[in-house]
This record gives C-alpha cells, sequence and structure tokens, in this order.
C-alpha cells in the first residue's frame, strides 16, 4: 500500500548568494525602507518640537479654539493659549463638503468614460483629468479666489435662501464671502480628477463576463452598471473618496486663499468663518515667536496623523476591492 | 415556441472577415449543435444571433436574423427586448457575485424591470427546469460562488430561464466542467428542448451526438468561417455528405 | 458572387441623430423659455434648467420608443454625460483664465530681470521672473537627484525582491503619497533647517519636496517594473547572470523610458508645490545660483508673493507666473504621456 512506504524527507534547498548579489539586495532593501524611514523620523521630529506645547496644553490643544501668546518685551512667553478645535472642526467640514460634492460627478464620469464614452472622446478625456491631477494647488487657489468665488458665493446664497431652515446651512450674520462652503467647492475640483481615476481603474476591473451575463439577461446598460459594476466597483470608490478626503485635509495654500481663518468653532458651512489646519500654519508662520512654532509643529503633527490614518482606511478599503466578489 | 432563422450572416472584426454567409433555420423545439475546430466562426455567429457580437468594438455584421419572421436588427428595434426572448449561456458560468443564489436566478426579471406575481414560485420552477432545485433549496440566500463549477453553470442556466425566452444560446456550456456535470448538464438540455428552441456550441462531437437533433459543421481554411454541412444529426455522424465533415467526425483533423 | 458589405446596424441612423439633435434643440429652447418665465437668472439657472430637461426629453423619448427601462436608460444616460461635463468645465475654465489674464503680463523682461530693483506693484516692463525659473530649475533637479534613487529602489524592492517588508512598504509609499505638503515643509524645518542650518535655503526647500516627489516615483516605476515580462528575468538569470547584473543589464533598460516617465510626473507633482517653499526658501528676490546659501526665488513663490500683493499689477504678476508654471507642466506631461505609450506600442 502507498501509504506504508516512507516518504522520502524533503530536501532542503539553499541558495547562497554571490557577494554582488547580496550587496544588491542590500541597498535595495535599504532604499525601499526609505519610506518607513521618513515617516518616522516626520512622526519623531514633530513630536518632539511640539511636545512642550502639548504637554502644557494636554487634552485642550484639541478641544478648546483659543490661540493666543502674549510675550513681554524681553520676548519671554507671559501667557499662550493654544487650542486646535476650530481649526480641526474646518478642516473636516471644508474636506467633507468638498467629497460630497466631488464623490457624484467623479462617479458620474468615471461611468461616462467607461460605459458611454466613444474611444476618441475617452482617450482625450482621461488625459485631460490626469494633467489636472498635476496643477498645483497655488493655481486652484488663485482661480478659485478670482473666478469661482463669486459663482460660488451665488449659489451659497440661493442654497440659503430656500434651505435656510436647515442649522448647518444658516447665515448669521449674513457674511458669504470665503465661507468653508466656497472652500469647500475648490477643493471638491481639486480632488475630482483623483476620484475619478480610482474609481474609473476600478470599474475597468468589472469582470467582462458579468457584464455580457447582464446584458443577455436583457438589461439596458444602466441596469447592468446597477447590477454588475456598482456593486463591484462600490468599495474601491469608496477608497477613492477616502483618499479625495486625505488629500482635501492637507490642503494648505488652495484653502488659505478662499478660506477666512476664525479661531471659533463654526458649523455654518456658508458663513465666511472656518478653519483649516495648514492654513494656520501658514497664517502664523511668519510672525511666530520661537514657543508658538513649536506650538504650529505640534499642530502639524495633528494634522499628518489624521491624514495617516485617512489614508490607511482608504487603502484598506480599496484592497477589499474584488476580494469580495469573485 | 418560436422560430430562429439566419440568413447569409456574415460578421467582420474590423478588416478580418470572420464569417461567412451563413444560413440556418432553428426549428421550434429542437436542438441545435454547432460543431466544428477552434477560430471556425461558430461562437461569433451565435453571438451574432442575440446580437451580442456588438459589444466588441470593431464589429460589423451583414444579413438577417429573424425571430418569428421579425429581423432583430431592423431599425427601431429594441436590443433589450431581443435578449429577452433569445437568452445566453456562456462558456465559464458566470453567476452574479453580489447576489444570492435567489438573486441570481431572479436578477433578469429586476434587471429588464419585469413584474412577476409569485416569484417564489418561479424560482423554483426555474432552478427545477435547469435541475438544481433539490441541491439548493435550503440554501437560496447563500452566495452563488459557494456552489460548484457545474451547479453554478446550472444557476446561469435557471436565471437565463426565469425571463422566459423562446430561444436559449449555449456557447460551449460544459467546456469548463468535469464530466459528471456535463452529463447533468446535457440531461436539462434534453428536457428543456420540449419546450423551447436550444442552440448549442460545442467542441465535444459525443455531446452533440447526444443532446441535439440538428448538427451543423462550420469550418474555416484560412478564410472566413463557413457551413459546410447542416443535416440531422444521425446523419452528419452516420453518413456525412462533404469529405471534411466526415475527417472531422471521425477525427482525422480538428 | 456579389461582395456582401460589412453593416453597422446597431450604430445610431441617421434618423436617430436627427432625433437626438432636435430633443437637444428643443430642450435648449424649452430652457431659455423657462428662465425667462419664471424669477430664475444667470448662467447658473441656465445650465441646470437645461440638463434638467434634456434628461426628461431623453427619457421621455425612451420611455415612448421602448418603455420605462429604456427612458431610466436614457436619463441616466445625460446625467452621466453631465458628470464629465462639470469635471471637464473647471480644467477649461482653469486654462482659459490663466491664458487669457497671463499672457498680459508675458514682457520679454520677464525672462531677463529678477525682481531685485522692483516690487510687484511696479508696472510691468519692469522686474521679472529670471530667479523665480532658476530657482524652480535648481529646486527640481535637487530633489530629482535625492527622489530618484530612493523612488526607483523602493520600486526594486516591490518588483525584484519581494522581500517580507513589501506588504508594508507598498502601504507606506501610499500613506507617503498623502502626507500633507506642508507638514513635508515643518518636517524639514524642525529636523534640519533649525537644528542644523539655521538658515533658508533652496537645498531645505528640496529635501522637503524629495518627500512629496519619492512616493510618486515610486509607484509609477513599481508599475513599470511590473509590465516588464518575468521570462526576461528568468532568461537572465538562465544565461547564469546574476540577479544584480540581470535587473542593471536587462530590466531596467527595458523600463527605460517608463522609469523617465516616472521621473517627469515626479518633476510635475512638484514644480508648482508652494506651502513648503514658503518655510524653508526664503524666497528671494534676485537670481541665486547657490542652493546651500541664502534664500532662493521660485514660482510658486513668486506667484504667492504677488498675488498676495494685491494691486492690478501684482496680479497681473501672479497670472503670468501661473501661465508659466501651467506651460511648464504642460510640457512635462505631454512628455511623459508620450513616452508611456512609446512604450506600450514598442
Amino acid at each position: 500500500m502507498l501509504s506504508m512506504t516512507t516518504a522520502p524527507a524533503p530536501r532542503e534547498i539553499t541558495t547562497q548568494p554571490r557577494r554582488s548579489d547580496r550587496i544588491f539586495r542590500r541597498v535595495v532593501t535599504a532604499g525601499g525602507l526609505s519610506s518607513l524611514v521618513i515617516l518616522s523620523l516626520i512622526t519623531i521630529f514633530l513630536a518632539y518640537r511640539g511636545f512642550e506645547v502639548l504637554r502644557q496644553e494636554g487634552l485642550r490643544f484639541i478641544t478648546s479654539s483659543q490661540w493666543s501668546i502674549t510675550t513681554d518685551d524681553a520676548g519671554n512667553v507671559v501667557e499662550s493659549h493654544f487650542g486646535l478645535a476650530a481649526m480641526l472642526v474646518g478642516t473636516i467640514l471644508c474636506a467633507f463638503i468638498a467629497v460630497v460634492i466631488a464623490l457624484p460627478i467623479s462617479v458620474a464620469s468615471a461611468l461616462f468614460l467607461n460605459f458611454y464614452s466613444p474611444q476618441w472622446l475617452k482617450k482625450f478625456l482621461v488625459a485631460v483629468i490626469d494633467m489636472m491631477a498635476a496643477f498645483p494647488s497655488i493655481l486652484f487657489g488663485i482661480w478659485g479666489f478670482l473666478v469661482l468665488m463669486p459663482s460660488a458665493e451665488y449659489w451659497a446664497k440661493i442654497l440659503n435662501h430656500h434651505l435656510g431652515f436647515i442649522p448647518v446651512l444658516k447665515i448669521a450674520p449674513y457674511v458669504v464671502t470665503r465661507s468653508p462652503f466656497v472652500a469647500g467647492v475648490v477643493l471638491a475640483i481639486m480632488i475630482i480628477p483623483i476620484i475619478t481615476s480610482v474609481s474609473r481603474e476600478v470599474f475597468s476591473q468589472t469582470p467582462l463576463d458579468r457584464i455580457q451575463a447582464a446584458y443577455a439577461l436583457g438589461a439596458t446598460r444602466w441596469g447592468m452598471i446597477k447590477a454588475v459594476v456598482l456593486p463591484y466597483g462600490r468599495s474601491g470608490v469608496i477608497g477613492g473618496a477616502m483618499l479625495g478626503l486625505g488629500r482635501a485635509m492637507g490642503e494648505t495654500v488652495a484653502v488659505f486663499t478662499v478660506l477666512n481663518i476664525v479661531f471659533q468653532v463654526n458649523w455654518h458651512i456658508l458663513l465666511g468663518a472656518g478653519g483649516n489646519v495648514a492654513s494656520l500654519i501658514i497664517l502664523k508662520f511668519g510672525e511666530a515667536s520661537p514657543y508658538e512654532i513649536k506650538a504650529l509643529m505640534a499642530a502639524g503633527l495633528v494634522l499628518f496623523i489624521l491624514t495617516l490614518m485617512v489614508n490607511a482606511i482608504a487603502d484598506l478599503i480599496v484592497k477589499k476591492t474584488g476580494k469580495s466578489g469573485r | 415556441m418560436s422560430s430562429l432563422s439566419a440568413r447569409g450572416i456574415h460578421a467582420w472584426f474590423g478588416k478580418h472577415h470572420a464569417l461567412e454567409d451563413i444560413s440556418l433555420d432553428f426549428a421550434p423545439g429542437t436542438v441545435t449543435a454547432l460543431i466544428g475546430p477552434s477560430g471556425c466562426g461558430k461562437s461569433t455567429f451565435i453571438r451574432t444571433l442575440n446580437r451580442m457580437h456588438e459589444f466588441i468594438p470593431s464589429a460589423a455584421m451583414a444579413g438577417e436574423v429573424l425571430l418569428d419572421g421579425k429581423d432583430v436588427y431592423a431599425p427601431g428595434t429594441d436590443v433589450t427586448k431581443i435578449r429577452l426572448q433569445i437568452g445566453m449561456v456562456f462558456q465559464k458560468p458566470n453567476p452574479f457575485p453580489s447576489m444570492t443564489i435567489g438573486e441570481n436566478v431572479l436578477s433578469g426579471l429586476k434587471l429588464a424591470q419585469l413584474k412577476v406575481d409569485n416569484k417564489d414560485d418561479l424560482l423554483e420552477e426555474c432552478l427545477e427546469r435547469a435541475g438544481l432545485w433539490k441541491e439548493v433549496k435550503d440554501r437560496l440566500g447563500a452566495h452563488g460562488g459557494s456552489l460548484s463549477g457545474g451547479q453554478q453553470q446550472r444557476l446561469c442556466i435557471a436565471r437565463a430561464l426565469a425571463v422566459k425566452p423562446q430561444v436559449l444560446l449555449m456557447d460551449e456550456p460544459c467546456s469548463a466542467l468535469d464530466p459528471g456535470s456535463t452529463l447533468r448538464i446535457e440531461e436539462t438540455i434534453r428536457h428543456l428542448s420540449e419546450s423551447m428552441t436550444i442552440v448549442i456550441v460545442t467542441h465535444n462531437m459525443q455531446q452533440a451526438a447526444r443532446v441535439s437533433d440538428h448538427t451543423a459543421f462550420f469550418l474555416s481554411d484560412g478564410g472566413p468561417g463557413h457551413m459546410v454541412e447542416f443535416a440531422p444529426t444521425n446523419e452528419i455522424f452516420s453518413r456525412p455528405k462533404d469529405k471534411r465533415t466526415e475527417d472531422y467526425v471521425t477525427g482525422r483533423f480538428g | 458572387m456579389s461582395t456582401v458589405q460589412p453593416t453597422r446596424p446597431w450604430v445610431a441612423t441617421t434618423a436617430d441623430r436627427v432625433r437626438d439633435g432636435l430633443i437637444f434643440v428643443v430642450s435648449i429652447a424649452i430652457s431659455y423659455g423657462l428662465v425667462a418665465a419664471t424669477p430664475l437668472k444667470g448662467k447658473l439657472a441656465y445650465f441646470f434648467t437645461f440638463f434638467a430637461i434634456l434628461t426628461l426629453a431623453n427619457g421621455l423619448n425612451g420611455f415612448l420608443r421602448y418603455g420605462f427601462a429604456a427612458a431610466k436608460d436614457a436619463a441616466i444616460k445625460t446625467l452621466v454625460g453631465v458628470g464629465a461635463l462639470l469635471t471637464v468645465m473647471p480644467i477649461a475654465s482653469i486654462l482659459a483664465t490663466v491664458i487669457s489674464k497671463g499672457y498680459k503680463g508675458i514682457k520679454p523682461n520677464l525672462f531677463t530681470q529678477d525682481m531685485s530693483l522692483a516690487t510687484p506693484t511696479d508696472p510691468l516692463n519692469n522686474g521679472g521672473i529670471l530667479h523665480a525659473i532658476s530657482g524652480t530649475l535648481i529646486l527640481v533637479f535637487l530633489s530629482l537627484i535625492m527622489s530618484v534613487p530612493l523612488g526607483i529602489l523602493t520600486a526594486l524592492y516591490l518588483t525584484e525582491i519581494k522581500g517580507r517588508f513589501s506588504k508594508p512598504i507598498k502601504f507606506l509609499v501610499q500613506a507617503m503619497s498623502g502626507v500633507p505638503s506642508i507638514v513635508a515643509g515643518l518636517f524639514i524645518l524642525s529636523a534640519v533647517l533649525y537644528p542644523i542650518t539655521k538658515g533658508y535655503s533652496g537645498f531645505m526647500g528640496a529635501l522637503a519636496l524629495t518627500i512629496l516627489m519619492i512616493p510618486t516615483v515610486a509607484r509609477t516605476s513599481e508599475e513599470v517594473l511590473n509590465l516588464i515580462p518575468q521570462d526576461l528575468r528568468e532568461a537572465g538569470t538562465a544565461l547564469g547572470g546574476t540577479q544584480w547584473r540581470t535587473v542593471a543589464m536587462i530590466v531596467l533598460p527595458a523600463a527605460r523610458s517608463g522609469l523617465i516617465t516616472a521621473m517627469i510626473l515626479g518633476v510635475a507633482r512638484i514644480a508648482g508645490e508652494t506651502a513648503p517653499l514658503l518655510l524653508l526658501t526664503g524666497g528671494g528676490d534676485k537670481v541665486n545660483g547657490n542652493p546651500f546659501h541664502d534664500p532662493i526665488g521660485s514660482l510658486p513663490y513668486y506667484i504667492w508673493k504677488s498675488f498676495n500683493a494685491g494691486s492690478e499689477e501684482a496680479i497681473t504678476r501672479a497670472w503670468a507666473g501661473l501661465l508659466v508654471l501651467v506651460v511648464l507642466i504642460l510640457i512635462l506631461f505631454t512628455t511623459a504621456r508620450f513616452l508611456s505609450t512609446r512604450k506600450v506600442s514598442r
């Protein structure tokens, strides 16, 4: 019987790479670890510089909204309060508005590119959208401020006029310029290319045989998309939206240009008062004393951790695409 | 039951002329097998019948496909209605992954937005006709992917049946399956032919001999694929008229 | 035998096209009438009324011809097209604005002078962006020579070594691409500028840009290297080559144009980066060829400074700077695309 014969012990296969290969592997591995080194160094240095402020402020650093520092004539700090609450709320609010606006538009254009557009138009649009993703943020900021803001304010007034009874759409006092809504629209335009490319990518991976199965059952194009493409691509699209959220939260110059920074928590998205951690750093950096710089470092650390978390979640969700449904 | 006939069908992919002048009548309630070596245009041909051919961007065609005397390619035809009447089962089982077994069977109704009075009865009927009911009746809520390959293929047959097609096209439905599952599907095909017209593409000549009433032999000798011979199945296999058919069915090439 | 002509009966017929055209025209007419008859006003009102009516009209057409499912399909088709239009509209607007406002600031002196003897609010025939262009070139060059080796080594680790850190490194590269630029700036400020150099310089800016550029280079290179067929590597090893020689003499040369694409995309990513430069480079007004000493100008910094000066001349300067920057990015991008399509076609 077969089971009676004793199987030979498996031989171990060993490779002894040559010295040149060992050096090569070591150099490449060292280079590959650069991202780990850089990210760790960022965390360590920002935490080290911000430590003093973080210890002094404690939890108030993220729960209070006061940002003030008083120094005497010799430059010694007399009194200081550093709280990021308004900036954090503003960061999340603007980024959230951006995603809410960008997501449906991005999904629609990704669907258009994959399933509706003629080939020549698709090629052209993909090139244009990819290029838009490489446009510098200062361009969006200045364009947003000088060109988009007037129309965005007009939309804001319409929104307030018709939907003003919804608490977040209240404007009191009536200041509509440089509101989180305007910043959100600019950010939305910046992240649409990102979400569109991620969505296009996952939609195009939809298994062709499932698409044909749906058509063979008499589905219309939309019926096919609803039954096959959207369930397949859902987690990828959500992941893309998270990537966009992360990018929107870390955006500096574009937001600083269009947003009115006010140190007070404001949930009214149409009111011209908002916050943004990254913009705070640019705003205060110029005239900051050494001690305030430390507070800005701590603010940078908070922003860094926030975007890292959002990106990690995005990564997890995007990776799930396709695993669920094969 | 409906009659389906193809009149002078040609097919192109870009400049490549893939299929030349095929005319075939599929009598109601019969099984027609299309046999021939790879690349002879059998699959292309059945995909012209339910207008799946046009999904390839460079595709073109000529000729008519008559369903109950009406050309399915006539201008103003609602292509989704054509595909409802001419169902299709593919080479590889392709149940919708995000849906349960039950949802898969009824998915065609949802896709085409058809209303039906008693979904449970329809579900049972379709699975019964596809020969799958006994195996899955206790786990209709499980995902389609949890079935074996042969079961998945029968699930796809049940799914195609749910929209009550007049004609069922099967594109090498057993080529990805083991012999046991193949036999089950062949039984299913025989049962179904009592109530509908079936066209099946197959590489397996024994299968053609077992399930079909008529057989068409396709061949491409370098140029576009064309039909060499069409006759009752027993004639094709016992006394083919064409030398090339004989060579093929006796296994001398292909 | 008569020759049979290929036909494509599924393509829209002339009658279909005429019908679609009519629906389009009628929708324009109706929305124009509707906007005129109601208190709605403005471009936006036209835009939205038109697309709402077009969606309805297409849906109705589908319904009359084929029924409810077709109606929904036609309406969705219109909506999805609007989505694509909304995606492209800002780009069109941005390009149009930059060109129409920027060209006024393009004077010969722009490329021959710096701002050491001029202020942003001066008339446009005084002062230029020589310092900014030279500074940006220096910054980009420095970032390029720092980030490309690290980026490509990272990609090689992921595609050739495939060691046990592959998964975490993939994740970290992804995470790094999400690092806000201002954080990269703060990091260099805290880790290098304050403790070591204690002064603004181009090198500080280049260090921050390197952090932002590595992930772009690494990810694009990884994609390119993954496209190199595995047999090529096996062929190299089977001929007795060491891994190092196989990579250096077969894999990397085969991927060359793709790797150049990766570098160009990396440069496009950082060329307009502003925030870290505001913290680190000091933004000098005169041409400075030494990246290790003294403030250095750059296009984004110049744009920023001019924009914030606020006068009409200054804003025109900002637009002109943006125009130069956009043209630079367009050139980089077109080159990258050209190279990458050539790679595929070969």
